[in-house]
């Protein structure tokens, strides 16, 4: 099955219906001539936290998407995810340490720089767990141990927080969102994120080539190694920037390319910007509904992927156990 | 463009957990020939053949294409000129088939045009008929249809080696004929060809060349019948077998009577 050509020009319109749509719902709904009425408050509204918001939407969807789809497409599993591996909880550790230690605050790039650190070695361990030939148990096994071991130095850290409101905000950010934040938010991490996008997609040929396995992969000359630690750096960087900025949106990289994948073939590298289109509507559209939710206060966006995420992880694996078995 | 390839080994050792594998093997591939490569499990065939491929470096000795050391060229180079068949092959997703059959010109993707790649991957295609299947999911393909499409898939690198690690495991004696057939039209096209077999008949049937390897040693090497003979036979198999004096419409014929006793 060849990639079906309305795919990309419809994930395209979605994300701009999407992000037209998140810039204009909220508690205050923006009308379309906002800008011609001299509306000075809906004017700050649009420019520091509605555009904001909807850019960082479209960025860290799109970061996670493509995340998810290289994962997977290296790891050769569709249960690959920086969340389900634990290594976006690796980058919140290393974001949670920068804080504690107080070092966060010496300059901006230091938190996010950190989350990067975190989420790199977070990928490491992964490699070491897993390798390039695990089972989809051990696979899931090594997230579970990398999601203990980082949710417990999360704890420890907050456990030793000296001040409850310190620690308060370090949960709720931890939970994920893209409320509150500003464009000098998205000045560091898109960079980052730009780099490792970069990276991931310099290892294309290694990700297809991989359909045929370790040995079929090195045998059409790649070279593994190097795509190991393209692989490493690119997701590390993309998901430590993403996690540092927005806290912890997770399964946005399991669900998207596993929609996808029926629509524009299972080739890896083939899948990789549609992911990445796709994650940003998904996280768009995630980000508009926690706005529309009944309520006094809004529901955290990581809260509602993992809420819509979570089962869908199930099912996953469910239907890949009868597989296998 | 006609093949003329040399692709040897020398002094080739591998050892593993400090038992020896392959045991100092010297040999010379010629292009153009089919050679098949004979011995009970653990011989050391699919250690032999994956050195040759550039995958498996050996404890000592080299292995050299055309006068260059595997070592010494790039491996994009390497994979231009030496396709290899791996014995259990892997297809990790439910591609379609034109899809996994153009994996194998991965090594060709920033040389040739995408004009030249489609067209190579069409003659695998066809070469091994499976252009019928070219949009269906390999998934949905029975054990003997991918193993026709994985050949397909070796043969659109078009590369002047193929190296074939079992490649007629569980295939039907049909589509082994077939498979077999077409490796021998590959040969005579002037690709070198080496494959790792059990089939000692169909071994004799396809093969220019046998080499019997036997705890890491090359023990036989000659034509089929030559290197086949009841004595390697029974020294390397334990079986009693002799080549039949009728060779039945040019094919030649081999008779297994039993394990050898004593």
């Amino acid at each position: 099955m060849r990639a079906q050509r309305w795919i990309m020009p419809a994930l395209l319109v979605l994300v701009l219906v999407l992000a037209i749509a998140s810039i204009a719902v909220g508690r205050i709904v923006l009308s379309w001539n906002v800008w011609l009425d001299q509306d000075a408050i809906g004017r700050t509204i649009l420019l520091e936290l509605r555009l904001p918001r909807a850019l960082l939407g479209i960025v860290i969807g799109a970061a996670l998407g493509l995340a998810g789809a290289a994962l997977q497409g290296y790891l050769r599993n569709p249960l690959a995810d920086p969340g389900t591996l634990g290594v976006s909880s690796m980058a919140a550790f290393g974001a949670v340490l920068s804080i504690f230690f107080g070092v966060a605050d010496f300059h901006p790039w230091v938190l996010p720089l950190s989350g990067v650190a975190g989420a790199m070695l977070g990928m490491l361990a992964l490699f070491l767990l897993a390798g390039l030939t695990a089972s989809a148990l051990t696979l899931v096994l090594s997230g579970v141990i990398l999601s203990a071991i980082a949710v417990a130095g999360i704890a420890l850290v907050l456990s030793l927080s000296p001040s409850p409101w310190a620690a308060g905000e370090i949960v709720r950010w931890l939970l994920g969102a893209l409320a509150d934040r500003g464009l000098d938010d998205l000045a560091i991490a898109a960079p980052l994120i730009a780099i490792g996008a970069a990276l991931i997609l310099s290892s294309r040929r290694a990700l297809d080539a991989l359909t045929l396995g370790e040995i079929g992969a090195r045998s059409l000359g790649i070279d593994l190694g190097r795509a190991q630690w393209q692989l490493a750096g690119g997701v590390g960087l993309i998901v430590g920037a993403s996690v540092a900025v927005s806290g912890i949106i997770g399964f946005v990289g399991l669900v998207v390319p596993h929609l996808l994948r029926p629509l524009v073939g299972a080739r890896p590298a083939a899948l990789l910007v549609p992911s990445a289109i796709g994650g940003a509507a998904l996280v768009l559209a995630g980000d508009v509904v926690v706005r529309l939710l009944p309520g006094g206060s809004e529901v955290q966006l990581g809260v509602v992927m993992s809420l819509i995420g979570a089962p869908f992880f199930f099912a996953l694996l469910y239907s890949m156990r009868r597989q296998v078995t | 463009m006609k093949i003329d390839s040399r692709l040897s080994v020398a002094g080739l050792t591998v050892e593993r957990s400090r038992r020896s594998i392959l045991d100092s093997i010297s040999v010379q591939f010629v292009s153009g020939d089919v050679t098949a490569v004979l011995g009970p499990n653990g011989a050391g065939k699919s250690t032999l053949l994956s050195c040759m491929a550039g995958l498996l470096q050996p404890s000592l000795g080299i292995v050299d294409l055309d006068g260059t050391s595997l070592n010494v060229l790039a491996a994009d180079e390497r994979a231009r000129r030496i396709a290899f068949l791996p014995q259990i092959p892997e297809i990790s997703w439910p591609v379609d088939v034109a899809t996994l059959v153009a994996l194998g010109r991965i090594p060709f993707r920033r040389r040739a045009s995408d004009a030249a790649n489609e067209a190579a991957v069409l003659r695998a295609l066809q070469a091994t008929r499976t252009a019928q299947w070219s949009q269906r999911l390999v998934t949905t393909l029975s054990g003997g249809e991918r193993a026709r499409v994985l050949l397909a898939r070796v043969l659109a690198g078009e590369s002047d080696w193929i190296l074939a690690d079992e490649p007629f495991a569980g295939l039907d004696p049909a589509h082994q004929f077939e498979a077999a057939e077409l490796l021998r039209s590959l040969a005579s096209r002037g690709h070198g060809v080496v494959l790792t077999i059990h089939d000692l008949a169909l071994a004799a049937r396809i093969a220019d060349r046998v080499i019997v390897l036997h705890r890491g040693r090359i023990v036989a090497d000659g034509t089929p019948e030559a290197a086949l003979t009841p004595s390697t036979l029974r020294e390397v198999y334990g079986i009693e077998a002799q080549w039949l004096s009728v060779r039945e419409r040019g094919v030649p014929l081999i008779a297994i009577h039993g394990r050898h006793v004593g």
